[in-house]
């Protein structure tokens, strides 16, 4: 059986108040796309297993198809709209990102992001094997992850091979 | 063939790893995909489908839906056979008597997940409560999901009005294998090998947004479409619509490989409800709905092979019969029939070849064009008969393949069906490979390893990825179709401000389109790679299109590079004529560079492009009336690949323009007690001619070879015997993630194509050497005692290897 009923929920996305009418069974991305316009959720399945969706619940990472919307009322949720610096510039680890060919048609990225972003700042040891572990609630169809390991190695201040085909001088500045 | 190339050595952005120019957008999540676009008034659709393989319809009671809060509408099958016309199918008789509509025809589904009804609600929620509450009554049939059994004369039919299952059959016999068997010292023989279903499985499931304009009769779709003309082609013919009141637009597409090329078919369901409600509507699809209906790779048996080779390891030729399983319709296909002789001769000399293909129905999801379409699995045959020859007549691997590889000097190259096989270095392709793998260390690893439980195996993979496809082969399959060659269009134009605006045919789905068009066209304009301007996505309703636009087939840096270079040549002689009479030259004596144009050996005189588009677009007085009357700085090129038709009866001409190639190598490690597969080193030699971004390339690369391992060992679209998919999500369907997957170890080799416009070969199919690759490793590993036959080897399959599966269908005939 289903149920209609709906409730108000305010709820802090990005740093900004926003406040709306959900229907309990909202699902947390559901609302922050379509209510919101919030494109850094995506929905990649319908079973947890793809990571599009993830985002920052409290400074939790959560795959936000597996929550409804009313739970994080009164919560905060930070999307990966909320990684860029405010004037836009890319962060360091978009930068590598972008840097190491880390993205192709774009759409598991800010899942992506939100993971790596919370490994680097969890302070455990950076390694291939690490890097990979981490992702491993991320499926992308593009890339092969290689070039996504080795731009998160390279957020993380380690050297890594730049891109094929860079000129030796660009190699250096990255 | 001769033609004019540029030197890539004299181009600043051409053929360097440049920055690509989507990634902002896609990094700050600020792109535009199909489900993304906030749109007024939005209603939602959902399916009702099949939960049987093969059923009649007896009854359909909407009644309870029509009480969901939120519910506007739904279509019924009767109705969408009184509204639309099937769609149309490329074979012949008698499979072409197929009807197929965007709803269960007939009365009938032929497959578990087939939508029945298409319901619309003013919410996601609702959309899925109305559909759930839809009572479809059915009565099930007998139903056929072994492709073996379906060609049986009591097989249940899928179509009844095409009287057997077989959509699609011919006989492909080049060169003559009957005398190659009867006199070669050596025949193989091999009863029955399969290569299994899978799917790319995009990230993004398929989103369409319908809208219909009533004011001007015209239906608006937005989504991933991979090409547009024929998907509007397509719509037109459904809809009984003319095609210019349809218009197909694209934004951020997440991934397509092929899958998208059929999105035309939810798309009719979606317009018909916009239209009749009144409402835009979009449909966004589930990953188990995706995996039910949004396309496989096509399943294939090759069975009766037989190889004839010398005592010298010289293969002359093989011949088999193959049943290809095209699932319940027949929508891209059955053109997978014919495109496999795109690489008939796979990597090698081959002399004779005959391959009785048939193309047949099941009870399960239609195949689309999956990356490396139908070619993969032919590829997959020939290596892994090389493979299994190697192996039984103690020829060495390497060396064997080294010796019937295409030559070096042997390029341009005549396949035994008239294809041309531009350029290419295979056996420096598997040096390099074997380099990367330290294949000597990695045979002594193999030796050192005896005993331990482990068992160590080294595989070879010898793909082609041919691109620019001759649709003119559509013509082998039923001669009444009216294509022949392929071109791609491009419109470039000079802004007011002097910025450069490009708008290329080809859909962009990840490969960088924007990025490698802005090289190109900043290099032969001479401005900076800023300056120029990609429109994102496509728009059907611009000239930028030809009917056979899109992406697929592995094209753009040949059809789309070339129309873009054509049009942006145009651009520029009228940029030339305008600096011209101002600066009081003739226009030969214009050149372009540093987002100039300046006069050859006197660089004081000079224009720049800003300075070109003011006058021509404010001040068209101060030209001469002939240059003002001319010029309106717009170049719009196609680039058509020079193509012949060909020879329908003897199945002969060019059928691809280009051949890039993929060698693979890797070292597998097998656990004995689990079967588990590990892979130890991988690498990848791959040659696509120029390189227009290196880096892009590389990128190509990885995907296609991530999705060949992951097809290899994980994935599997299995149907059990009632007809139900196993694999509905990404649970049961495992696609590879970081954990599952190594350091990719990668090379190049550069040989230019000496039939495109800058040398560049299309690529990024891949061709699927993992799964030879792989397939190969691990029959290296479990040693003769056992034959891989299947090209999807989980850990249950490898016990089984073994333990000796399979050994007694390989037979040394002599």
């Amino acid at each position: 059986m289903t149920t209609n009923d709906t409730r108000e929920i305010t709820v802090t996305v990005d740093g900004r108040r926003e406040t709306g009418v959900v229907s309990d069974r909202t699902l947390l991305v559901h609302w922050l796309r379509d209510a919101l316009d919030k494109r850094g959720p995506k929905i990649g399945c319908d079973t947890g297993n793809c990571g599009a969706c993830t985002v920052r619940w409290n400074g939790t990472l959560v795959k936000s198809c597996m929550v409804l919307a009313v739970q994080v009322d009164g919560d905060e949720i930070e999307t990966a709209a909320s990684l860029a610096e405010e004037d836009g510039t890319l962060s360091r680890l978009q930068q590598c990102f972008a840097d190491h060919h880390a993205l192709q048609c774009g759409y598991c990225t800010s899942g992506m992001l939100m993971t790596a972003a919370d490994l680097l700042a969890s302070g455990e040891e950076i390694t291939e094997h690490s890097v990979r572990r981490a992702l491993k609630g991320h499926v992308c169809r593009c890339t092969g992850y290689h070039n996504i390991v080795k731009a998160i190695r390279a957020a993380a201040g380690q050297e890594v091979p730049p891109p094929h085909g860079s000129e030796p001088r660009e190699a250096e500045v990255r | 063939m001769t033609i004019e190339q540029t030197r890539p050595d004299t181009r600043r952005f051409t053929g360097k790893a440049m920055p690509r120019k989507e990634d902002a957008r896609l990094l700050k999540a600020q792109g535009e995909f199909g489900d993304d676009t906030p749109v007024a008034n939005l209603a939602y659709m959902a399916f009702v489908r099949s939960p049987y393989a093969h059923a009649r319809i007896v009854d359909i009671d909407v009644s309870a839906a029509e009480k969901v809060d939120g519910y506007l509408g739904c279509l019924l099958p009767d109705e969408v056979a009184e509204l639309t016309d099937p769609y149309a199918e490329l074979q012949g008789p008698p499979g072409d008597a197929e009807v197929d509509r965007c709803l269960a025809a007939g009365g009938k589904v032929r497959f578990s997940g087939e939508p029945v009804v298409a319901v619309a609600a003013t919410s996601r929620e609702a959309a899925r409560d109305a559909a759930a509450a839809v009572v479809v009554d059915y009565e099930p049939l007998p139903h056929v999901v072994d492709t073996r059994k379906a060609v049986e004369p009591d097989a249940p039919l899928v179509h009844d009005q095409v009287g057997c299952n077989v959509a699609f059959e011919s006989t492909f016999d080049w060169g003559d294998i009957d005398f190659a068997l009867e006199n070669a010292d050596h025949v193989i023989e091999v009863d029955e090998l399969h290569f299994h279903r899978f799917s790319s499985t995009p990230l993004e499931c398929t989103a369409i947004t319908a809208e219909y304009d009533a004011g001007t009769d015209t239906f608006t779709f937005t989504g991933g479409f991979a090409t547009p003309q024929l998907a509007t082609l397509n719509l037109a013919g459904a809809l009984r619509h003319p095609t210019n009141k349809l218009r197909v637009l694209s934004k951020d597409i997440g991934g397509s490989f092929g899958i998208k090329l059929n999105t035309h078919i939810p798309a009719t369901a979606a317009a018909l409800l916009a239209r009749k409600l009144g409402r835009p509507i979009r449909w966004t699809e589930t990953r188990t709905e995706s995996h039910q209906m949004g396309g496989h790779g096509n399943e294939r048996w090759f069975r009766n092979v037989k190889m004839a080779l010398q005592s010298d390891g010289t293969v002359l030729g093989l011949s088999y019969e193959a049943l290809d399983d095209v699932g319940a319709y027949t929508r891209y296909e059955p053109l997978g029939a014919v495109i496999w002789t795109q690489v008939a001769n796979a990597c090698y000399q081959l002399k004779h070849l005959r391959v009785h293909y048939r193309s047949v129905y099941t009870n399960k999801c239609p195949t689309h064009p999956n990356r490396g379409y139908s070619r993969t699995q032919h590829l997959w045959l020939v290596e892994r008969m090389m493979d299994i020859a190697a192996h039984k007549l103690g020829f060495d691997p390497v060396e064997f393949r080294m010796k019937n590889y295409i030559q070096p000097d042997q390029y341009p190259y005549t396949t035994v069906n008239g294809c041309v096989y531009d350029s290419g270095n295979l056996p420096e392709s598997l040096r390099k490979a074997l380099e990367l793998i330290d294949y000597e260390e990695a045979r002594q690893l193999q030796r050192a390893a005896a005993g331990t439980g482990k068992r160590i195996g080294i595989g070879i993979g010898s793909t082609l990825d041919s691109g620019t496809n001759n649709f003119g082969q559509a013509r082998l399959l039923n001669p009444h179709l009216p294509f022949g060659g392929n071109s791609e269009a491009a419109l470039v134009r000079l802004g007011i401000d002097g910025a450069v605006y490009a708008t290329t045919g080809a859909v962009a789905f990840g490969q960088g389109h924007e990025t490698t068009i802005s090289q190109v066209v900043a290099d032969e304009l001479g401005v900076s790679y800023d300056d120029v301007h990609v429109q994102r996505g496509s728009d059907s309703g611009l000239s930028a299109q030809m009917g056979l636009s899109g992406s697929y087939a592995s094209q753009f840096a040949v059809t789309g590079i070339g129309a873009m270079l054509n049009a942006t040549r145009k651009l520029a002689a009228e940029i030339k004529q305008v600096a011209a009479a101002v600066l009081g030259v003739k226009p030969e004596e214009i050149e372009l560079a540093d987002g100039k144009a300046r006069v050859v050996g006197d660089a004081e005189k000079a224009l720049p492009l800003s300075d070109v588009a003011g006058i021509v677009h404010f001040s068209p007085a101060s030209l001469p009336r002939e240059v003002a009357e001319n010029v309106g700085l717009v170049g719009r090129a196609v680039y058509s690949a020079p193509f012949d038709l060909p020879d329908l009866e003897r199945k002969y001409g060019n059928l691809t323009l280009t051949y890039a190639t993929q060698i693979h190598a890797c070292v597998v490690e097998i656990d004995e007690e689990t079967g588990q597969t590990t892979l130890l080193r991988y690498a990848m030699v791959d040659d696509c001619g120029t390189p227009i971004n290196p880096m892009v390339i590389e990128g190509q690369v990885h995907g296609a070879t991530a999705h060949g391992i992951s097809a290899a060992l994980f994935e599997d679209m299995a149907y059990d015997e009632n007809g139900q998919l196993r694999a509905g999500n990404f649970y049961d369907y495992h696609a590879a993630t970081a954990f599952d997957l190594p350091s990719f170890r990668y090379a190049n080799v550069v040989s230019p194509s000496p039939f495109t416009p800058i040398g560049a070969k299309g690529m990024g199919e891949g061709g699927g050497a993992p799964l030879q690759a792989i397939s190969a490793a691990i029959q290296d590993a479990v040693g003769d005692s056992a034959a891989v036959l299947d090209s999807f080897n989980p850990p249950e399959r490898v016990l089984r290897l073994l333990r000796g599966l399979n050994a007694e269908k390989v037979k040394v005939i002599r």
